[in-house]
């Protein structure tokens, strides 16, 4: 009569099944959120938006694509001065002017395009903004007196001891010491050559020609290893130091990988199950591995920088100590999964440990071992980069410093664009190895 | 007559007639190349060694014997103030939880943004099939640039707190996940989503109710694995920048003696915490893959 009355029936379970998942689907969603909220409140995310500079943003945006050239004149000796970021690095050598500033006797024309033009003589200095009028300061008593058509608007700001004018075309500055101007152009000025070498300002077809055909500008050697030496060795940009230091986080990231992969291969024989007999002895070699692995890489660099100093060689055993705890782990596991049928086949034909371990399991756990490691050269470099700039070598040390005087931005923007492409450059190396060595195509 | 496999030009070819000789040619042909493959190796290692000492502050074999000095010389100055250390501890919690808040909120975010990411670049799944190379590019992009860049650069413009290493983390993991995730899904079987397309289902609905349920365990996994990496990765970014314990932990080394007991406290903090998630992450991965 009753089959089964303590069951519940099938739909029973199944609604019930189905309310309970229903449940989860909004819990876990809810969950979420609920985690999110507390922590933009514990991060102070609401803070944040009135803490954040974005006239920083600004300035490091328009830094990335863009330089600007100070047109400056000390007002008390008169001299003029045209350089480029306001680098003494990038001044303009004397007798040799930008196209859109002009000196003659005691008056300077600064032309910024648009028809924006400022006017420095002795009298002080008038700025003529299309469609606005003319803003004309000249000193009185030390201090600059603005005239301008009223009402002054907000992008004329004026203080006791400075006026400043900000426009489309340029920034403007007059304080009691000199008179500023700043042009914005695109592009990363004096990338090639500076301005006092011979081939500044010349374009691409010129210096093909100096290249192949013209005469030598320096009798000592060809116009093309001139034009080399002269861009290795580019002042602003520093090509040589920025070549050496990707090639020394790369190196880091090269000896510290292998390095490691040698070290854990033999100790993981030790971890693994089936090769390491002795309970005690495997215990203690995972063990070691964990700590190595727990202890981590951010510590190991601290410590060895106070042994070893500062330079890509701590970081590249910081690298090796760090990475062999993975290795190790990983490589003991690959042992354990191999398959016993080949070494017994080793085996049977006399060999002794060591060549049963060279021709029975090397080759087995060999396509595990290489993916691992190319997989870590790759992720590697980018830690080495990190690391660097703890250890202070390599592209990492170049780009905090760059980041720390916060005025070289297009500096940043350069490493930061190299670091990307490095990193792809070993992600694609590494991707075409593994196939190539794995795969065999 | 040409023999076909062995390419139309005479010559160089195994002599099949001797079938011992062909093979001991063969090995030893090999045998040549990882040989010189080895002297290479050996060659580049030792090579690359010896530059990295030379342009190093101090030399190896100086270092070595110092290996330990800094440590001895923090654990004999803790081990006076062991009595501190669970003072030294407590006052750090916070530090470390903001570390791990750090690490969990970008694991989060990322993973969310790897979900759609993933997605939409996974063949045979994505919503627009064209834009597959452009979902792929930006997967590529966000995982070439190290967190540090981001970090550093949002320092300057967001000023201090955890955001910048939530958002550079965040970001990095949105690209590195994404390719696990879309790898994974790849494989997903592809016959729900057709059931749910013949009852009218629109995209997110197949996605959320044909896809997801199939890869679930293996993008927990993945994503565990991934907040195990990004505890260690805010630890550095907050002793590089702001923010976390990494933070304190150079605030501590830069006062030097004296203050060794925090940094015991805090490595002690440390290895714990990352020992800890590792087991239990370790954990859950073995159940999540291989099933309960």
């Amino acid at each position: 009569m009753f089959a089964t009355p303590f069951t519940p029936s099938l739909a029973a379970t199944v609604t019930r099944s189905f309310t309970r998942k229903r449940r989860l689907a909004f819990a876990i969603p809810a969950a979420i959120l609920a985690y999110l909220i507390y922590a933009a409140i514990s991060f102070d995310v609401a803070g944040l938006v009135q803490r954040a500079r974005f006239d920083n943003a600004a300035i490091l945006l328009s830094d990335f694509w863009s330089h600007k050239t100070h047109v400056t004149r000390d007002n008390r000796s008169g001299d003029v001065v045209v350089a480029i970021e306001g680098e003494n690095k990038g001044t303009y050598p004397e007798g040799m002017l930008p196209d859109w500033v002009t000196v003659a006797g005691g008056v300077t024309t600064v032309d910024l395009g648009q028809g924006h033009v400022v006017t420095y003589d002795d009298r002080g200095a008038r700025y003529v903004v299309p469609g606005y009028g003319t803003i004309d300061i000249h000193p009185e008593g030390g201090k600059p007196v603005l005239t301008a058509p009223e009402p002054i608007p907000d992008w004329i700001s004026v203080s006791e001891n400075k006026v400043s004018v900000t426009t489309d075309a340029g920034r403007f500055s007059y304080s009691r010491s000199k008179v500023e101007t700043f042009k914005y152009e695109a592009g990363w000025e004096l990338w090639f050559f500076t301005l006092e070498s011979p081939f500044y300002g010349k374009s691409w077809v010129q210096l093909a020609a100096l290249a192949t055909t013209g005469d030598r500008i320096d009798p000592a050697r060809t116009n093309l290893g001139y034009m080399a030496h002269e861009f290795w060795t580019n002042k602003m940009w520093h090509h040589a130091d920025v070549a050496w230091a990707i090639f020394e986080t790369i190196l880091m990231a090269f000896l510290g990988t292998m390095t490691a992969a040698l070290v854990a291969l033999p100790l993981s024989f030790l971890a693994a199950r089936n090769f390491s007999p002795l309970g005690p002895l495997r215990f203690a070699a995972r063990r070691i591995f964990d700590f190595v692995r727990g202890v981590d890489g951010l510590i190991w660099t601290i410590i060895l920088s106070r042994a070893f100093g500062p330079g890509p060689m701590t970081g590249a055993i910081a690298i090796a100590i760090t990475d062999s705890g993975t290795f190790g782990k990983t490589f003991s596991e690959a042992l354990e999964n191999i398959d016993e049928k080949q070494v017994e086949g080793i085996r049977s034909t006399g060999a002794n440990a060591l060549q049963r371990a060279r021709f029975g399991v090397i080759p087995q756990i060999t396509p595990v071992l290489l993916s691992q490691i190319l997989y870590y050269l790759e992720s590697n470099t980018r830690s080495a980069t990190v690391i660097g700039a703890i250890v202070g070598g390599g592209i990492g040390l170049l780009l905090t410093q760059a980041i720390i005087t916060q005025k070289d931005w297009e500096e940043v923007a350069y490493y930061m664009v190299l670091i990307v492409l490095m990193v792809m450059l070993m992600d694609s190396l590494s991707g075409w190895l593994r196939r190539k060595l794995i795969k065999g195509t | 007559m040409v023999d076909i496999a062995f390419g139309p030009s005479e010559g160089k070819r195994p002599n099949l007639s001797d079938n011992r000789e062909a093979y001991l040619d063969m090995v030893r042909r090999k045998r040549m190349y990882g040989g010189i493959l080895m002297v290479v190796f050996i060659a580049l290692m030792a090579s690359g060694w010896s530059l990295s000492e030379d342009r190093n502050a101090g030399g190896f074999l100086e270092g070595l014997h110092q290996i330990f000095d800094f440590p001895a010389e923090v654990f004999a100055e803790a081990w006076t103030k062991l009595v501190l250390l669970p003072g030294v501890v407590i006052d750090h919690l916070p530090a470390l939880i903001e570390t791990l808040n750090i690490a969990a909120v970008a694991t989060l975010l990322g993973a969310l943004a790897a979900m759609s990411l993933s997605l939409l670049a996974t063949r045979g799944l994505a919503r627009w099939p064209r834009l597959i190379p452009l979902f792929r590019r930006t997967m590529d992009a966000l995982r070439a640039i190290p967190e540090i860049v981001i970090a550093l650069v949002l320092i300057y413009i967001l000023g201090g707190g955890p955001m910048p290493a939530v958002i550079a983390i965040a970001l990095h993991t949105g690209g590195a996940l994404g390719k696990l995730f879309s790898e994974v899904a790849e494989n997903a079987d592809l016959k729900p989503v057709e059931g749910l397309a013949s009852v009218g289902a629109n995209w997110s609905q197949r996605m959320w109710l044909g896809v997801i349920p199939q890869v679930a365990p293996n993008w927990l996994s993945y994503a565990l694995l991934r907040f195990e990496i990004n505890v260690r990765a805010s630890a550095i970014l907050g002793f590089v920048g702001e923010g976390g314990i990494g933070h304190d932990l150079k605030l501590a080394m830069q006062w030097g003696q004296g203050r060794y007991d925090q940094v015991v406290g805090i490595f002690a903090l440390l290895f714990l915490t990352i020992v800890i998630i590792d087991q239990v992450s370790d954990h859950f991965r073995h159940k999540l893959v291989k099933g309960h």
